[in-house]
C-alpha cells in the first residue's frame, strides 16, 4: 500500500517498506520508534498502550486468575519473564486504569549448579535479582535447583483440583471483591521477613551435575532440566500456598516449543505445554499471561522502558546450531521469521487451536499419568499403532544385537524380555492400559525388585530416560514414587480377577 | 573524505558474552571516502571487537536473526537496515532476543 511519506530505494524492491520518517501509524501525530508484526509502526506512547493492554486482555480474557488469589510468578531472569513482572506490577499499581487484583509472589530457581557456574558467580546473580525483586515489594522466594534432590514423593502427584467453579463465578468473585474492599485494600497477606537464601551444599550441587549430566545427548539434558525445573516450581508454589503459577513463556519461545516438542515425541501433550493454562497438577494451574507477546516487542519494551533483566548462561549458551533439537528448532524458527514475519504468529495460532482430547479415565487414578511429565500417558494404544511399531523395532533390534554378543547401550533396568512381554500382552486385551502391568510383573521375578521406569512413561519421557546412561542418579523422590506405583498395579494384577469391572475383558 | 565518526555501540540480552561482556563501547570509526554505513560497521565490529564465534552474532552480511538492532532508539527496519548511514555520535544497540525467556 503506497503511502505518502515514503522513501524510495533506486530499485522499488517492497511497496511498503517502513521509513523513519513515517508516523506512527495509531496516532499519526508523532514518528514511530518500533515496528510490530509486518509493518505497523508504532511510537513510543503508543506501543507502552498496546503492551500494556495486551497482558490485560490476555489475563481478562482467559478468567482463571480470581480477584485476591495468590500467584507465583516464575521469574528466571530473562526478557520475557522480567517483562511479565513488570507488567504485574504495572497492574497492580494505584494510578492502573482497571486494577489487577490478585496477591503475587516471585520465585527464582537458581539453576548454576546445573549448568556449571562458580560459586562467586551464581551469588553476584543471586543479589543482582535481589535487588530488583525487593524493588516490587513482593514476597520472593530464591530456590537452589538442588533443593529438587530432597522434593517429596507428592510432587509427582496429581493432586485434586479445587472444586469446578461456572463461569459466571468470576463476575460475581469480582462484584463480591469490590464490595468488600473497596480500591485499597490490597495489602499482601503477611509481610516479607527477611530471608536469606538457602546455602547450597557442594555435594549436592555435585549430585545435581551428575544428574544432568548422565544424559548423554543436550537434547535430553535441556528436557530433564526443564522437568526438574517444574518439579521444583510446583512444590514452591504447593508449600508456600500459592494456587497460581505463571510462566513467563513469550510467543517465539513457544512456538519453537510447539515444533520442539513435536520433534520429541511429545504430541500428544502439546495443548498443555504450549495452551494458555495447563492443569495437569491439579491444584495447582500454569498460566502463560506472556504467549501473545513476540520477543521483538519484549526487546523493544524492555529496552524503552528500562526493564531490569539479567543474562544467566544456561545449558544451551554458545552452543552451535546443531547441539540440539531445541536449538535447531531456535534458529530455524528465528530465520524463517527475519524472511517471513507471520511465522511465530502462524504457529501460535495454530496452538490456539489444540485441545486435549480427553480420553474417559473413570478413575482418578494416578497411573494413568506419566512419572516425569505428569501428562496423561499416551502409550495405551491399540495393536495397530505408530507405537507398537517402535516398540517391535526395538525388540527385533535387541534380539538381533543380544545374538551378536554385544547389547545396545540403554538404560540399566530394562531387560530385554521387558519389550517382548509389553508386544505380547498387548495382544491380550483390546485397547488397555496393559504396557505397565505386565512388564513389572516380569521384572519382579528376579530376586531384586529392578524398576521398569518406561512403562510409567509417556513416550517423549521414555525417550529422555532412554537418552541417559543410568537412571541411578534420578533424585530419590521419582524414584520412590516409581516404586509405589508399581506395587500398586502388581497388586492390581493379583487381585484383578476378584474385581468387578465392566470392560469386556473376560469377566468369571 | 568524510572524517572519523564516533559511534556509541551497547550490546545486550546476551550478545554482550561474545564481546567479553562488555556492554558498552565507544568506538570511532576511521575515516574513509564513502560514508559509513551499517554493513560496513557489521563488518568492522566482526574484524575489531568480536571475540569468539562470529557466527552467533554475524549472519552473511547482516546480523544473525533473533538479533534486534536500534539505531538511536528506533527499530533498524525504520532507518534502512543495511543501508543506513552513519552519522557521528550516533548510539546502535545490538539486543539478543534469543537467549532466556
Amino acid at each position: 500500500m503506497c503511502q505518502v511519506d515514503e522513501e524510495y530505494h533506486d530499485q522499488l524492491e517492497r511497496t511498503d517498506v517502513p521509513s523513519a520518517s513515517q508516523k506512527c501509524v495509531k496516532c499519526k501525530e508523532v514518528s514511530a520508534a518500533v515496528v510490530i508484526r509486518a509493518g505497523d509502526a508504532y511510537c513510543r506512547g503508543c506501543f507502552k498502550e498496546y503492551f500494556i493492554h495486551k497482558f490485560r486482555a490476555m489475563l481478562g480474557k482467559n478468567r482463571i486468575i480470581f480477584p485476591g488469589e495468590k500467584v507465583l510468578l516464575a521469574v528466571s531472569g530473562g526478557p520475557s519473564s522480567c517483562s511479565m513482572l513488570s507488567q504485574v506490577q504495572e497492574g497492580l499499581s494505584q494510578k492502573a486504569h482497571k486494577k489487577l487484583r490478585f496477591f503475587p509472589g516471585i520465585v527464582y530457581i537458581d539453576e548454576g549448579g546445573a549448568v556449571g557456574q562458580p560459586t562467586e558467580e551464581r551469588q553476584r546473580t543471586v543479589s543482582e535479582l535481589e535487588m530488583v525483586f525487593k524493588a516490587t515489594g513482593f514476597p520472593f522466594h530464591i530456590v537452589p535447583l538442588e533443593q529438587v534432590l530432597d522434593l517429596p514423593g507428592s510432587v509427582v502427584v496429581t493432586a485434586l483440583p479445587p472444586s469446578q467453579q461456572p463461569p459466571s463465578a468470576y463476575k460475581a468473585a469480582v462484584d463480591r471483591f469490590n464490595q468488600i474492599c473497596g480500591s485499597d485494600c490490597l495489602a499482601p497477606p503477611e509481610q516479607q521477613q527477611k530471608k536469606s537464601p538457602p546455602d547450597v551444599h557442594e555435594s549436592h550441587t555435585q549430585l545435581l551435575q551428575q544428574l544432568i549430566g548422565s544424559a548423554k545427548t543436550l537434547t535430553a539434558r535441556e528436557d530433564l532440566l526443564n522437568t526438574l525445573r517444574q518439579h521444583l516450581l510446583v512444590h514452591t508454589a504447593r508449600t508456600e500456598g500459592y494456587s497460581k503459577l505463571m510462566l513467563g513463556d513469550s510467543c517465539t519461545r513457544l512456538a519453537i516449543k510447539l515444533l520442539t516438542s513435536i520433534s520429541l515425541g511429545r504430541g500428544a501433550q502439546l495443548a498443555q505445554d504450549t495452551g494458555f493454562s495447563d492443569s495437569r497438577y491439579g491444584d495447582i494451574i500454569s498460566v502463560r499471561p506472556m504467549r501473545d507477546y513476540s520477543a521483538k516487542e519484549i526487546a523493544h519494551y524492555n529496552r524503552m522502558f528500562n526493564v531490569p533483566s539479567v543474562v544467566i548462561p544456561s545449558l544451551e549458551t554458545k552452543t552451535s546450531e546443531k547441539a540440539s533439537i531445541q536449538r535447531l528448532t531456535e534458529s530455524f524458527v528465528t530465520k524463517l521469521q527475519t524472511d517471513f514475519p507471520s511465522t511465530v504468529s502462524t504457529i501460535y495460532r495454530t496452538s490456539e487451536k489444540l485441545q486435549t482430547a480427553c480420553r474417559s479415565s473413570s478413575t482418578d487414578d494416578h497411573s494413568d499419568r506419566c512419572l516425569l511429565c505428569l501428562c496423561v500417558l499416551d502409550t495405551a494404544v491399540e495393536k495397530a499403532s505408530a507405537f507398537q511399531a517402535t516398540l517391535i523395532s526395538e525388540q527385533l533390534s535387541q534380539t538381533l544385537s543380544l545374538g551378536s554378543g554385544s547389547p545396545r547401550q540403554n538404560s540399566g533396568p530394562v531387560k530385554p524380555t521387558s519389550a517382548a512381554s509389553a508386544v505380547q500382552c498387548c495382544s491380550l486385551s483390546g485397547g488397555e492400559d496393559c504396557g505397565r502391568a505386565t512388564s513389572g510383573g516380569s521384572c519382579c521375578s528376579s530376586a531384586k525388585e529392578t524398576i521398569d521406569l518406561k512403562s510409567l512413561l509417556c513416550y517423549s519421557c521414555q525417550l529422555t530416560i532412554r537418552d541417559m546412561s543410568s537412571v541411578d542418579h534420578l533424585p530419590q523422590y521419582i524414584m520412590s514414587e516409581a516404586k509405589r506405583r508399581q506395587r500398586r498395579s502388581q497388586m492390581r494384577d493379583e487381585i484383578s480377577e476378584f474385581l468387578l469391572n465392566d470392560g469386556d475383558e473376560g469377566n468369571d | 573524505m568524510a572524517a572519523p565518526i564516533e559511534i556509541h555501540l551497547e550490546f545486550g540480552g546476551g550478545a554482550e558474552l561474545l564481546f567479553n561482556g562488555i556492554k558498552e563501547h565507544h568506538v570511532t570509526l576511521p575515516s574513509q571516502s564513502e560514508p559509513w554505513d551499517m554493513k560496513q560497521l557489521l563488518v568492522w565490529i566482526q574484524r575489531n571487537l568480536l571475540k569468539e564465534r562470529p557466527e552467533l552474532f554475524v549472519q552473511g552480511d547482516s546480523v544473525r536473526p533473533g538479533i534486534l538492532v536500534l539505531i538511536n532508539d528506533a527499530d533498524w527496519e525504520l532507518m534502512g537496515e543495511l543501508e543506513y548511514q552513519l552519522q557521528d555520535r550516533d548510539n546502535v544497540v545490538f539486543i539478543s532476543t534469543l537467549h532466556g525467556g
